[in-house]
């Protein structure tokens, strides 16, 4: 059962043989753990203690925060984010170019760009991954396997039913790669910044055979690439996953073509407890974690510790349902709008961000942030009035009315630090108004996420952090058009063909100044239909120790490790 | 003695059978039964149906059950949902781990609470005495996650003695073999790599050893007492034998019966105490992979690691009893 | 018998058969009342004793004694991430991490933990009495087939079972009780078992049976009420395992899902992310649990001592 890297376990063993005479005196100096091989002129080991296991490590199939965080140092795609920034900037595209009718993109590429595995990265590389994810078959396609690709292409060549936005890619030269699109998008091409659309060796895709998934589509079982052998451009190289423990480790690409990393090694250590982050961070046997409580930034910074605090670039928000999902047992009092006015009156906003939520949280007025191009300051406000809450409850007949009241466990999230405080504190407040709270808690993944997204709930917490600049990864998310005139089951499947229309003519909009007005537009119907109530939007935190330098926090929570160095 | 022992592994059949029923049963009651389990709440009712044909779960349950204690015998417990592993190599891979843990908890246990508890009862009434009675009713009273707590919170953060969690330091490049740590850098002749893993079990075997320990001790107290006023004792003393002899011979040895049953006991307990001891020190074994696959709804890992941990269980029990056995011819006879 | 775990039973074997013995030549004093004019004398016992009556009355009188509403977020205004302010007038003990007092909180919580603790060991000594009646009052192929089940479910480690039962129930306090009950019931199948034979083999028994009295009687008349003295002792010892049992369960997210109802095992579990602001959060619940848990311990062994004819010298 020998899991870890043979070639080097060998050297390791010959290397620990002649250093038997000197290790049972030397033999303390790593357990302290502060150590690491460091020293000298190498770069030394980074240990970042993450919150949970990736999925796997082929970002195509990813959509969640811990895939994206290894992979995001493996892989690069055509554009990139601004470090620090949400923005999206040129990365393996040096520039690019669109066409009058915005249907044609031409990218031209970074030259001498080789994968791990020295295969050359050029146009036909990038027309092979685009290629590839347009014919995802079978389980490829469910959304929990490519959930990003269908949030901006679509459908697949395979899915006629639903058409994809995407048509073809060419590649005239090579270092030019053309793109067609079958419509215009204002989330192209900002969204090729998202790791999904990272560009992957196809000479790996093909020998470990990536697109090969099995399982169910709630269960997949990713294919030898995605879990041993994922390839990219980046400044790190995969190493090895022990999954028993829990660690991933990245290694430096000496041969990158950028700005070579400076850590020779970094090791992603999964401590799902958040207080048994903190504390290894304090015992020194990590560097790093994300998820920082919001309770321990001052503690730690005291201790040394650095608090890298990002922009807030979400939103917290309490999802009500509507009651037009079938079977879904839903209170039909949410139905009435006077009945989700009450709610959105009876939360206390301001003792939440001031008590709950770290220094430089406010208080959300819509369902995005302000730093948002779209954000509207004459949206419909719904202020802290346990006094109307109750007169609107009382008006709509509905005084006592009980909410199954939905909140997960075992969860830290970056828009909600802690999901126990919150929902008791909301819970407080609408009791206070006349309801009548029936609380389930759910662990988060899968059940939590599967029974809120199935409108299982009356009222849930849930929050979304935003991919890259631009309103509708926000309010397209939620409320978009899902099918047959309805919103997604989550809000209870409710029916506002002009908040339909309003995002969809927003998307497709190509004068970004028209487009703006126009989701602001769909901003103030959404907040006068009420279909949910915006909360708050917090800075999230990660936390370093004082010898890690240069890591740059993100708010797309995107960080890069490529700029971080060690100082003993 | 062979006749004895193979009686009681074939005693371990029914046991075995009845269990696998159990947990057979288990997995259908659940909400939506394995199919549900397995693809998630919002699976299509086409999904549940081709799992079902998959699975043969649409055979007549008889049928079902055979097929599922035909795989079981060949440890073969399906994949698991969270890592898309198989469930039985994830628990052969994080087994070494546990096993190590409950070795050290019990040496621990032992190690401490045999001593304690003869001195307790050759010092009867003293403050040592009173000491260790009290200690061990708390250290019974006390929540095993708590002390697991208190413990990280003062020798791992506060005073930075000892490694608070994991089962080595990430950073040791070291050279697995048989997945027992501290095993594998003897085996290897790392020896800061044994070492280190011997650092890293510290602090979670006392938290897990600590119930044990008080038990341990008690009962060795209370033996101890129990034989010095046998009449043999008196007798012995009476014949003017040394001290020391009526101790090593007469005191020590009977009074060691009694404590070698709850040693036992308690070994197969501490599989039990490892779901939390693991979980609070994020330690790579059974205990927290259950953890894990609790809040990840991962059914197939549930069922594979609780039936192979009873296996286990039940053959260190077995293992118990055939020792007690070797101890005393009486068991035997019966 | 079979293989397994045979010497765990046999320990509650042993216990049943010391302390349903039937007592002999105790002068006519009834076993009850000699068992309590020892226990009286016995200050381990009164410690014991007084812990669990001054808890049981607070859980009793807990809408009384308890100074505020322990629902009210009253300070959760003055909470800052990182800052929770500590005692002060009106809040003896501080407020939690949501502004609610400590006090009242740790006052009603007792309430709740108790009534866990209560009602699963109700629950696993009715279940197990009845399982224990059955095999021992009939015999043959019902024993035989109770006492395997009851095997088969010894063979689960008693957490394990805790957290497959609560899987299967969801996430909510009954599944707790039930979960907790369930790894109880072969523990007190076993003990009345192994007691009411005993007993059935007694002098008594057999003079009745001589006798000519029914079966039934002679198990629900005689042998049954002489065979209660040990489930008394363990029920109390398991009293203390239930409620340590039901913190764990809560640190394990298995607790009761609305978390403003007080409950020591899910303070003490919550309170484990403040530690570093404010550890008292963490220690009263952790220092509520362990008394009440000293508590019947004591009281149980000491009852273990009173009953059992060995110790009455």
């Amino acid at each position: 059962m020998t899991r870890r890297r043979t070639t080097r376990a060998l050297a390791a063993s010959a290397a620990a043989l002649t250093a038997v005479t000197l290790s049972a005196c030397a033999s303390s100096d790593r357990d302290s753990a502060e150590g690491g091989e460091g020293g000298g002129e190498s770069g030394g080991t980074l240990v970042f203690g993450a919150a949970g296991d990736p999925a796997m490590l082929d970002p195509a199939f990813g959509s969640d925060g811990e895939t994206f965080r290894v992979s995001r140092q493996i892989f690069e795609g055509l554009l990139g984010n601004e470090l620090g920034g949400t923005d999206p900037v040129p990365e393996l595209a040096t520039d690019w170019e669109v066409s009058e009718d915005g249907l044609e993109y031409t990218f031209s590429l970074q030259e001498g760009v080789k994968f791990h595995d020295g295969t050359d990265f050029n146009a036909d590389a990038v027309c092979f991954n685009f290629d590839r994810w347009y014919n995802f078959e079978g389980l490829a396609t469910s959304p929990s396997a490519s959930y990003y690709y269908q949030a901006v292409f679509g459908g697949f060549a395979s899915t006629p039913d639903t058409p994809s936005i995407y048509e073809s890619c060419e590649a005239p030269d090579e270092n030019t790669a053309v793109i067609n699109l079958t419509q215009v998008t204002s989330k192209f091409p900002s969204a090729l910044a998202l790791p999904s659309f990272s560009i992957q060796s196809p000479t790996a895709l093909e020998e470990y055979d990536a697109d090969n998934l099995s399982g169910s589509e709630d269960s997949l079982t990713y294919s030898e690439y995605a879990m041993e052998h994922p390839v990219g451009t980046g400044p790190f190289k995969f190493d090895s996953w022990d999954r028993g423990n829990g660690e991933v480790t990245i290694v430096r690409n000496d041969d990158y073509w950028g700005e070579k990393a400076k850590l020779d090694e970094v090791i992603f250590r999964t401590i799902s407890d958040g207080n048994t982050r903190r504390q290894e961070l304090q015992a020194g046997s990590i560097d790093g974690y994300d998820f920082v409580a919001p309770a321990d930034y001052d503690s730690l910074e005291g201790e040394g510790a650095q608090v890298l605090v990002r922009d807030p670039f979400n939103i917290l928000y309490l999802g009500m349902n509507g009651g037009n999902v079938p079977d879904s047992g839903a209170n039909p009092a949410l139905k009435d709008v006077r009945v989700r006015q009450a709610i959105a009156h009876a939360i206390d906003r301001e003792t939440i961000v001031n008590s709950l939520l770290p220094d430089g949280a406010e208080a959300a007025t819509q369902f995005m942030p302000p730093t948002v191009d779209g954000w509207a300051d004459d949206v419909t406000t719904y202020e802290y009035d346990v006094e109307k809450a109750k007169s609107l409850l009382a008006e709509a007949g509905a005084t006592g009315t009980t909410l199954r009241f939905f909140y997960p466990t075992d969860v830290s999230r970056p828009y909600l630090p802690d999901p126990a405080a919150m929902f008791q504190v909301i819970s407080q407040n609408l009791t206070d108004a006349g309801f009548t709270v029936q609380p389930t808690a759910l662990p988060w993944n899968p059940d939590y996420l599967n029974a809120v997204q199935a409108g299982g709930a009356d009222i849930h917490l849930l929050g979304w952090t935003g991919d890259y600049n631009d309103a509708y990864n926000f309010i397209g998310t939620f409320f978009a058009e899902a099918s047959n005139n309805q919103a997604s089951a989550e809000f209870g499947a409710f029916s506002a063909p002009e908040i339909f229309a309003a995002l969809a003519e927003a998307d497709q909009e190509p004068d970004p100044a028209n487009r703006t007005e126009q989701y602001q537009e769909a901003n103030r119907l959404i907040m006068d239909y009420l279909p949910g109530v915006p909360i708050s939007h917090s800075p999230p935190a990660l936390v370093v120790s004082e010898r890690v330098e240069g890591l740059e926090p993100s708010p797309l929570t995107a960080e890069v490790f490529s700029t971080v160095s060690l100082n003993d | 003695m062979l006749r004895f022992i193979v009686r009681r592994l074939l005693q371990l059949i029914p046991i075995l059978l009845g269990l696998s029923v159990l947990l057979f049963a288990w997995l259908r009651a659940l909400p939506g039964g394995p199919a549900q389990a397995a693809l998630g709440e919002r699976a299509t009712p086409e999904a549940i149906a081709r799992y079902n044909e998959l699975f043969g779960l649409d055979e007549p349950i008889l049928v079902q059950y055979l097929r599922f204690l035909g795989r079981a015998v060949r440890l073969d417990f399906g994949t698991s949902a969270r890592t898309g592993r198989a469930v039985t190599t994830e628990f052969f891979e994080r087994m070494p781990g546990t096993v190590e843990l409950t070795v050290f908890a019990l040496i621990f246990a032992v190690g401490v609470g045999i001593p304690l508890g003869y001195l307790a009862a050759r010092r009867h009434g003293s403050w040592l005495d009173s000491t260790s009675v009290i200690g061990s009713l708390l250290g019974v009273a006390i929540p095993v996650f708590f002390l697991a707590y208190l413990l990280r919170l003062l020798f791992a953060v506060e005073l930075g003695w000892l490694p608070g969690s994991g089962r080595q330091d990430v950073r040791m490049d070291a050279t697995r073999i048989t997945n027992f740590y501290v095993l594998d850098g003897l085996m290897t002749r790392e020896w800061d790599a044994a070492w280190d893993a011997v650092l890293h079990l510290i602090l979670p075997a006392i938290a897990l050893g600590t119930i044990p320990l008080a038990i341990i001790v008690r009962i060795t107290r209370a033996s101890v007492l129990d034989v010095v006023n046998e009449d043999y004792v008196r007798t012995a003393n009476a014949k003017g034998l040394a001290m020391s002899t009526v101790r090593r011979r007469h005191i020590i040895r009977n009074a060691l019966l009694p404590v070698s049953t709850t040693i036992g006991l308690q070994a197969g307990l501490l599989l039990s105490g490892a779901v939390l001891t693991e979980t609070v020190f994020a330690f790579g074994g059974v205990g927290s992979a259950i953890y894990d696959a609790l809040f990840a709804r991962d059914f197939a890992l549930l069922q594979g690691f609780i039936l192979m941990l009873a296996v286990v269980y039940v053959l260190v029990n077995l293992l118990v009893d055939i020792s007690y056995g070797l101890l005393d011819p009486r068991v035997r006879a019966r | 018998m079979t293989a397994m775990g045979d010497v765990r039973r046999r320990r509650i074997d042993e216990l049943a058969a010391r302390a349903g013995a039937v007592p002999e030549g105790e002068g006519g004093v009834s076993l009850t009342r000699s068992a309590f004019r020892r226990l009286r004398r016995n200050p381990v016992a009164i410690i014991g004793a007084v812990i669990v009556v001054v808890f049981l009355v607070v859980a009793a009188f807990a809408p009384l004694l308890a100074p505020r509403d322990p629902l009210a977020q009253s300070l959760l205004s003055q909470i800052r991430p990182g800052f929770i302010p500590g005692a002060q007038e009106g809040f003896p003990l501080g407020v939690d991490n949501l502004g609610r007092d400590l006090l009242s909180r740790l006052i009603w919580g007792s309430r709740q933990s108790l009534m866990i603790g209560v009602i699963s060991t109700v629950l696993g000594v009715a279940v197990g009495m009845a399982l224990g009646v059955l095999a021992g009052g009939l015999g043959g192929w019902v024993d035989t087939v109770v006492m395997r089940f009851v095997d088969i479910v010894l063979s689960i480690p008693s957490l394990l079972m805790a957290i497959s039962i609560s899987v299967l129930l969801g996430q909510n306090q009954y599944a707790l009780m039930i979960a907790i009950a369930v790894t109880q019931v072969p523990i007190f199948a076993r003990l009345l078992r192994g007691s009411m034979l005993a007993q059935r083999n007694s002098d008594y028994a057999l003079a009745a049976t001589a006798l000519g009295v029914k079966k039934g009687r002679i198990v629900f008349g005689h042998v049954l009420p002489n065979s209660l003295s040990p489930v008394i002792v363990q029920g109390t010892l398991s009293l203390a395992t239930a409620i340590i049992e039901a913190a764990a369960l809560s640190f394990l997210g298995l607790g009761d899902p609305d978390l403003a109802r007080p409950e020591w095992g899910a303070m003490l579990a919550n309170a484990q992310a403040f530690l570093s602001v404010r550890p008292e959060l963490a220690v009263y619940p952790a220092l509520c649990i362990i008394v009440v848990a000293l508590g019947f311990t004591l009281l149980g062994e000491s009852l273990r001592e009173a009953l059992d004819p060995k110790f009455r010298r």
